[in-house]
C-alpha cells in the first residue's frame, strides 16, 4: 500500500504522447485532464466507453448529450483512449492571440481555431457525415433539443425557415461553408471555449 | 520453552496494559489524555512537514489548487443570455453551441462525479495514499515519512486491531447476556452501558477525537435523527453520545451476529431485503417504533449512500413522510489525519477498515441541532429539502440536488425534460411562431 514519495508521478501516457497534444493544451491542464479521465474510468479499463460518460449526470441531462458522445467515438470505435479524449477537448480551448501571430502556415490548424470549432458544431448536426446538413437532419437536432414540447408542424416550419436563410446555393441543404458564413458574426471564441484555471 | 514463556509474558503485560489504559477508563466516560498528547503530537510533525514542502516547492508551480475550488471558469448565466446571438429568441444554428459547451464542460468536470472520490488535501499529510501532486523534495521529509509508515503499521495498527476485536466481541457478549434479562429499566440501563462501552472501545480503536457541539440538542426519545452519510462509521461516531435504534437490512456474517445480538438489548429496527423494497410496510414499522416514547431515536441516513463529506446530496423524502420530530445532526470529519470516506466501488469493507485502521486518526465534529417538524402545507419533499440545508449550513458542505444513486443508476429523464422545457418556451413561448398557433 506504501510507496516512496515522488515515484514518478507523472503518468508515462503523458510523457509519450505531449508531441501529440502539446500544441493543443498546456502541461498543467493535461494533467488535470488526466486525472479526470482516471475518475471517469470507474473500473480502471484504461479506456472510457459510452456508458462511463453517460454517467454523468449533468451530460446525461443535456438534450445534445448523446450527440456529444459521439462526438468523442468517431467512425464507431467503442473505446475512448485518453490521447482521444484530449483531442476532442482541445477544440474548446480559448484562443489566444498570439497563436495566430506567430503560427507556422504550413503547420496544420491548430485544434481551437476557429473554423475547427465550427466544425466540431457542424457534425452535431450532420449524423451522416456527408457534409452537409439537411432539412431532416436539421429537424432531429431540433427534437432533441425541445422534447415533446414542440409540434410537428412548427418544428417543421422552423427548420425550414433555418435551412432557406443559410441556403445559398439552392440545393436545399447546409453547406458547411453556408454555415460558416452565415456564422461569420459570431463570437465562437468565447461560445466555445472552456478555460481551464490553473 | 523460554522463548514461549518470554512470548506470553509479552502478551500478558500488553493486556495489562490495554485493560488499565483504554478499557476500564472507556467503561468509567473517562479520558486519561493519551490521545490528546498524540493528537498535539501529530499536528506539530504535520505542521513541520507543511512549512518543508511549501519552502521545497517554492520555485515550481504546483496544481495544489484544492478541488472544491473547480478546475474550469464557468459561466453560469442562465439559458436565455447563453443562447441570445444575432437575432434575439428564435431558433438559430448558433444555439447548438450552449448546449456543447454545457455539455464539455460536464465531461471536464461535473458536480456529481467528484463527490464520489476522496477530497484532495491542500497540504500533505504524510500519508502515500493522499499523495496526488506533492513531488520528491529532501530526505529529512522521506525519512519522517518512513518513520511514520513504521509507527502506523507495527505500533498502532495491531493496537487498533486488538482493540477492535475486544470491542466487537464484547459487545455481542455483553448485548446477549443483558439480552436475558426481563423488561425493567434496569434492563435498558445496562444495554445503554453495554453499548456505550463497546462504542467508546471501537472509537478508540481507530484513534477518533470528537468534538460534540449544542449537547442540549441530543435527540430525544421518540424521534427521528437524520444525519449526513459519508461512511458506516457514523453510526459509531453518533453512538458514542447516546443510545439509537438503528434501522437497516439484515445482514449475513459478521454483521448479521451483531446485529442479532444488539436487537436483544434494545429494540432496533431490522428489515429483511424482501421487506426493504415494501416502503409502504418500513414506514409503518418506523411509525409504530417512535409513536412509543419510550423506545430511543431511530438513526437514518437519508441520502442512501456514502458521499465524500464535501456535500450533502438529495435527501430520500421516505424518512420525512413518516411524521414526529426530526433531529438534524451535521457531522464533517477533518480530512488531514485520515479519509473517513467509504468509496464502495473501490474498496471493500475489510480493506476500507485497515486503510482507516492505519491512518493517523479519525477527528470529527458533530453539531446537533434543534429539533425541526413539518409545516403546514410543506410535503415531504420540501420539508427534506430545508432539513438538508440546515445541515448544510451548519457542517460547511455544499448542497448539491442530485441523487446519491446517480452512481449506480441513470438519471431521470425528467431532468432532461426541464432542460427541453426551459429551450422550448423561448423558442416558441416568445417568439414569433405564437400567433400559428392561434
Amino acid at each position: 500500500m506504501e510507496r516512496a514519495p515522488g515515484s514518478g508521478r507523472v503518468p508515462r501516457v503523458l510523457a509519450e504522447s505531449p508531441s501529440a497534444c502539446a500544441p493543443a493544451v498546456s502541461q498543467a491542464s493535461l494533467l488535470r485532464l488526466y486525472h479526470r479521465f482516471r475518475a471517469l474510468d470507474w473500473n480502471e479499463k484504461g479506456y472510457l466507453s459510452r456508458v462511463d460518460l453517460q454517467q454523468i449526470g449533468a451530460l446525461a441531462v443535456n438534450p445534445l448529450g448523446d450527440r456529444i458522445i459521439d462526438s468523442f467515438f468517431p467512425d464507431g470505435s467503442l473505446h475512448l483512449d485518453f490521447p482521444g479524449f484530449v483531442r476532442v477537448l482541445a477544440r474548446f480551448r480559448p484562443v489566444d492571440d498570439e497563436d495566430n501571430g506567430n503560427r507556422d502556415p504550413k503547420e496544420p490548424e491548430p485544434l481551437n481555431s476557429r473554423m475547427n470549432k465550427l466544425r466540431f458544431a457542424f457534425q452535431l448536426y450532420d449524423l451522416d457525415r456527408d457534409g452537409k446538413i439537411s432539412r431532416q437532419e436539421m429537424l432531429q437536432v431540433l427534437r432533441l433539443m425541445v422534447g415533446v414540447q414542440v409540434t410537428e408542424e412548427q418544428l417543421e416550419s422552423i427548420a425550414d425557415r433555418t435551412v432557406q436563410e443559410a441556403d445559398e446555393d439552392g440545393d436545399g441543404a447546409v453547406s458547411f461553408l453556408e454555415f460558416a458564413k452565415s456564422l461569420e458574426k459570431m463570437n465562437i471564441e468565447q461560445k466555445m471555449s472552456i478555460r481551464i484555471l490553473k | 520453552m523460554d522463548g514461549a514463556e518470554l512470548a506470553g509474558k509479552i502478551v500478558y503485560t500488553w493486556l495489562t496494559l490495554v485493560l488499565g489504559f483504554i478499557l476500564l477508563p472507556s467503561a468509567f466516560g473517562v479520558s486519561l489524555g493519551i490521545s490528546e498528547l498524540y493528537m498535539k503530537i501529530l499536528v506539530k510533525t504535520l505542521e513541520w512537514a507543511t512549512l518543508r514542502i511549501e519552502k521545497g516547492v517554492s520555485k515550481e508551480s504546483v496544481l495544489k489548487n484544492s478541488a472544491s475550488v473547480g478546475i474550469i471558469q464557468r459561466d453560469e448565466s442562465p439559458m436565455e443570455k447563453g443562447l441570445s446571438g444575432l437575432r434575439g429568441r428564435d431558433f438559430e444554428l448558433s444555439d447548438v453551441f450552449y448546449f456543447s459547451k454545457k455539455g464539455l464542460e460536464a465531461i471536464v468536470e461535473d458536480e456529481v462525479t467528484q463527490r464520489f472520490s476522496s477530497e484532495e488535501l491542500v497540504s500533505w499529510n504524510l500519508l502515500t495514499r493522499t499523495n496526488v501532486n506533492f513531488q520528491y523534495i529532501s530526505p529529512k521529509l522521506t525519512m519522517v515519512w518512513v518513520l511514520g509508515v513504521i509507527v502506523r503499521y507495527c505500533v498502532l495498527l495491531p493496537l487498533r486491531v486488538t482493540l477492535a476485536f475486544i470491542g466487537i466481541s464484547f459487545l455481542v457478549i455483553g448485548t446477549t447476556l443483558v439480552g436475558q434479562l426481563p423488561e425493567s429499566s434496569l434492563k435498558n440501563r445496562l444495554s445503554e452501558l453495554v453499548h456505550l462501552t463497546c462504542c467508546r472501545i471501537c472509537v478508540r480503536a481507530l484513534s477518533g477525537t470528537i468534538h460534540y457541539h449544542n449537547k442540549q440538542y441530543r435527540p430525544q426519545k421518540g424521534g427521528i435523527c437524520v444525519a449526513n452519510h459519508t461512511s458506516p462509521i457514523d453510526v459509531l461516531i453518533l453512538t458514542t453520545d447516546g443510545c439509537y435504534a438503528m434501522v437497516g437490512q439484515v445482514h449475513g456474517g459478521l454483521m448479521g451476529i451483531i446485529q442479532r445480538a444488539m436487537v436483544k438489548a434494545c429494540p432496533h429496527v431490522w428489515f429483511e431485503r424482501s421487506e426493504m423494497k415494501d416502503r409502504h410496510l418500513v414506514t409503518e414499522r418506523l411509525r409504530e417504533h417512535i409513536a412509543d416514547k419510550k423506545k430511543l431515536p431511530i438513526l437514518i441516513f437519508p441520502e442512501g449512500t456514502c458521499i465524500n463529506n464535501t456535500s450533502v446530496m438529495m435527501f430520500k423524502k421516505g424518512s420525512f413522510e413518516i411524521g414526529g420530530t426530526i433531529y438534524p445532526v451535521a457531522i464533517k470529519y477533518n480530512p488531514q489525519f485520515g479519509d473517513a470516506f467509504w468509496n464502495s466501488s473501490k474498496y471493500n469493507m475489510v480493506s476500507y477498515l485497515l486503510r482507516v485502521m492505519t491512518s493517523w486518526a479519525i477527528v470529527c465534529d458533530v453539531w446537533y441541532m434543534p429539533p425541526m417538524t413539518r409545516e403546514e402545507g410543506e410535503d415531504a419533499v420540501q420539508f427534506a429539502n430545508r432539513v438538508k440545508s440546515a445541515i448544510a449550513i451548519q457542517g460547511g458542505l455544499t448542497e448539491l440536488p442530485w441523487d446519491g444513486g446517480l452512481k449506480r443508476a441513470k438519471v431521470k429523464d425528467t431532468y432532461k425534460e426541464e432542460q427541453q422545457k426551459n429551450y422550448s418556451k423561448m423558442l416558441v413561448g416568445n417568439g414569433s411562431l405564437n400567433s400559428e398557433l392561434d
